[in-house]
């Protein structure tokens, strides 16, 4: 949702960066204010999920120009560790499976050291797992899924639900959802979006990557890019994503380019 | 060369002594087993690099000293021993340098299992000759193995596990090896004979109250008949000093399963060879390891699972934790014979390096001669994963914390695998410590 009163969370500026010298991003700029729903779009290969793992500070990815400032910061003074407890949030597309250890281990620790970065108070064992539990109905997931490995044979969609249940626990003030759509059965993709509605509020914002229209019917967009070869090329409202739906993604780069000429 | 096989036989002499003064067994079969492993023995040479089946592992630290057969009984106090001992065990039977301790032995939560048969093996010899014979050195082989040799020459006492027809046995057997002296060879013999349709625990663990040089030389026979279910768990957490030989032969029957998790944390140089032999058609086995080793340790586990018959079912998982300057091998090979159609087997080989000066060996060995199987095997060696870094760090984990949790977690999963809680406790407390950074 657009405010009247919000704050700039995340500025970006010409950003570029590279994967083993191959340049992917060629100068973003996008602003997110707080409320809004952005949603980033394009083909395979076009560098939104880069884009996405270069905010959450992912090593393979060098910066090689622009800027990010992040609540006012730079965000690129921070590791990645601090900028999830500043409040930046990344749900993977391919979350990672670490067996032996439990989920519910790992939840409580990754939720009490953003707790003790905020000055907050940190959750025993116990506290914590009736805190959890509580969140967990907000996606659906069955609690068994704390006593797992985290993510361990997990089904896709409960690896997704994992992952909003991480983001409802840590309590971002920017999300960045990457592909959280893929691989979703209809009934984990209206829960898992059915969760993070009910996580957006007029202080935080939401990033998401996707390359299908489908996500946007469940979490309304307040504006859409298209990216292309590391730019975005086109920025509209939702109307925009089923435009995109029905006439796909050539003639978005086919009006760029004639735009470009004149 | 020829000096090598001078010295070889020599020391094996000089291990053999002793071996006579053993009390001989009023069954003729079981003296003939020992003569003739007597006599193999004094004919088979200590392994040397040389050797394909020991090219990574060098034992002649072990050769160079000199081992006495146990002469003096240890005086080892229940307080001593009590702390390693399993709240959850049924029954336990405890060996102290290699010598059957009945005043530590015992059975804490009793048995109401009928016929259950738990003890150690002179006695026992007795009164189930009938039962023990069909199985007792059927199964690990000594003709080319110096070490199944020795400890057969010396068979006399071990531990006697016979679980009936049917008998499920709901709470684990312990058997407990402590070490108390310096410069000894023992040579513990374990029989556990599962009866069809019955199904047990086992914990064979071998501890140790000192730090400094002995060896043990451990055997153990498993014989799983239709339907029978045997849960293995071993624990080595012998001296560092030390030096750990262990031989185990299993062999399943039709539709039986075996599980084995077996965790060696100890030992200056150890070597564990576990052969499985899917024996009859639809026999399933489950063989996990890890290895956590430090300093200048070497662990070396070889284990050939063979599929005889048709229908069986093999997964492997083992794994080594490789800290300072020490070296773990794994040697997996998988046998499918012509008549093993149908065989499903899986074997994964992860490696984790702490340290430069750290090392590991790993060689799957695969020799399949059925043409309807399914087989994979993966290997991998290599430090932590860095997306498994970074997702943690992308959650407000600090790079430390990150890698310890990893760390810890790649051992923990195959410690996960045990049943028993305060085992699994204690054991995921020693991962903890020993790969824990600051």
């Amino acid at each position: 949702m657009i405010y009247q009163d919000s704050k700039t969370l995340l500025e970006v500026r010409g950003l570029r960066a590279t994967v083993n010298g191959i340049e992917i991003l060629k100068g973003i700029d996008l602003t997110v204010r707080s409320g809004e729903i952005h949603a980033i779009m394009g083909t395979n290969g076009s560098g939104k999920s880069t884009l996405a793992k270069v905010l959450a500070g992912h090593n393979a990815y060098k910066v090689t120009g622009g800027s990010v400032t992040f609540e006012g910061g730079n965000l690129f003074d921070l590791e990645p560790e601090e900028r999830a407890r500043a409040g930046l949030f990344l749900a993977f597309q391919y979350p990672i499976e670490i067996p032996g250890v439990a989920n519910s281990h790992f939840l409580r620790l990754a939720y009490n050291t953003v707790q003790a970065q905020r000055g907050k108070e940190e959750l025993d064992p116990l506290e914590f797992e009736d805190f959890v539990r509580e969140k967990m109905k907000l996606l659906e997931m069955n609690p068994d899924f704390l006593d797992r490995g985290v993510n361990e044979g997990f089904s896709g969609g409960e690896k997704k639900r994992n992952e909003i249940l991480q983001m409802a626990l840590l309590e971002p003030r920017l999300a960045i959802l990457d592909e959280t759509d893929s691989g979703l059965d209809i009934d984990a993709l209206k829960s898992v979006t059915n969760g993070v509605n009910q996580l957006t509020n007029k202080d935080n914002a939401t990033i998401l990557v996707t390359h299908y229209q489908r996500l946007l019917n469940y979490i309304v967009p307040d504006y859409v890019h298209v990216m292309e070869s590391g730019r975005i090329i086109k920025t509209g409202g939702k109307e925009l994503a089923l435009e995109l739906e029905t006439r796909g993604y050539d003639w978005v780069s086919v009006e760029q380019r004639t735009a470009a000429r004149v | 060369m020829s000096l090598s096989m001078v010295t070889g036989s020599s020391y094996l002499e000089s291990l053999l002594q002793g071996q006579p003064q053993l009390p001989s067994s009023p069954l003729a079969w079981l003296n003939q087993l020992r003569a003739d492993a007597v006599e193999r023995a004094s004919t088979l040479k200590v392994p040397t690099t040389r050797d394909e089946e020991w090219r990574f592992t060098d034992i002649s630290p072990l050769s160079n000293l000199s081992f006495q057969p146990v002469r003096a009984e240890s005086s080892l106090s229940i307080a001593d021993a009590e702390k390693f001992y399993l709240e959850e065990a049924a029954i336990r039977l405890v060996f102290v340098d290699g010598v059957y301790a009945p005043q530590l032995s015992g059975q804490p939560h009793g048995t109401k299992d009928v016929g259950l048969v738990v003890t150690n093996l002179s006695e026992a010899v007795a009164a189930h000759a009938a039962a023990i014979e069909p199985h007792l050195g059927r199964y690990a082989g000594f003709q080319d193995n110096v070490f199944a040799a020795l400890n057969t020459a010396f068979l006399h006492d071990g531990a006697l596990i016979l679980v009936p027809r049917s008998v499920v046995v709901e709470k684990p057997v312990h058997l407990l090896f402590i070490a108390t002296q310096k410069e000894v060879a023992s040579h513990p013999r374990c029989l556990l004979i599962a009866e069809s349709g019955s199904a047990v625990t086992i914990v064979e663990d071998y501890v140790s109250l000192q730090e400094d040089a002995y060896v043990t030389n451990a055997v153990t026979e498993i014989a799983l008949a239709d339907n029978a279910q045997v849960d293995h768990i071993r624990v080595q957490r012998d001296s560092n000093e030390a030096f750990h030989i262990a031989n185990c032969a299993v062999s399943l029957a039709h539709a039986s399963r075996y599980r084995s998790v077996s965790v060696a944390l100890g030992a200056r140089i150890s070597r564990y060879n576990l052969n499985t032999l899917l024996a009859a058609e639809g026999a399933e086995c489950a063989i996990d390891g890890l290895a956590l080793i430090t300093g200048r340790q070497l662990a070396d586990t070889h284990t050939c699972i063979d599929h005889a018959k048709p229908h069986g079912t093999s997964t492997q998982s083992h794994k080594c934790i490789v800290d300072g300057a020490a070296h773990a091998v794994f040697n997996g090979k998988i046998v499918v014979r012509p008549d093993a159609q149908r065989t499903d087997s899986s074997q994964s080989s992860r490696n984790l390096l702490l340290n430069a000066k750290a090392r590991v060996d790993t060689k799957p060995q695969l020799e399949i001669f059925a043409d309807d199987v399914k087989c994979a095997h993966g290997a991998t060696v290599g430090q932590l994963d860095n997306e498994e870094v970074f997702y943690l760090k992308s959650r407000g984990l600090s790079e430390i914390t990150a890698r310890n949790l990893l760390t810890y977690a790649f051992g923990a999963e195959i410690i996960d695998r045990i049943s028993i809680a305060s085992l699994k406790h204690r054991l995921e407390q020693t991962v903890l410590e020993q790969t824990q950074r600051n």
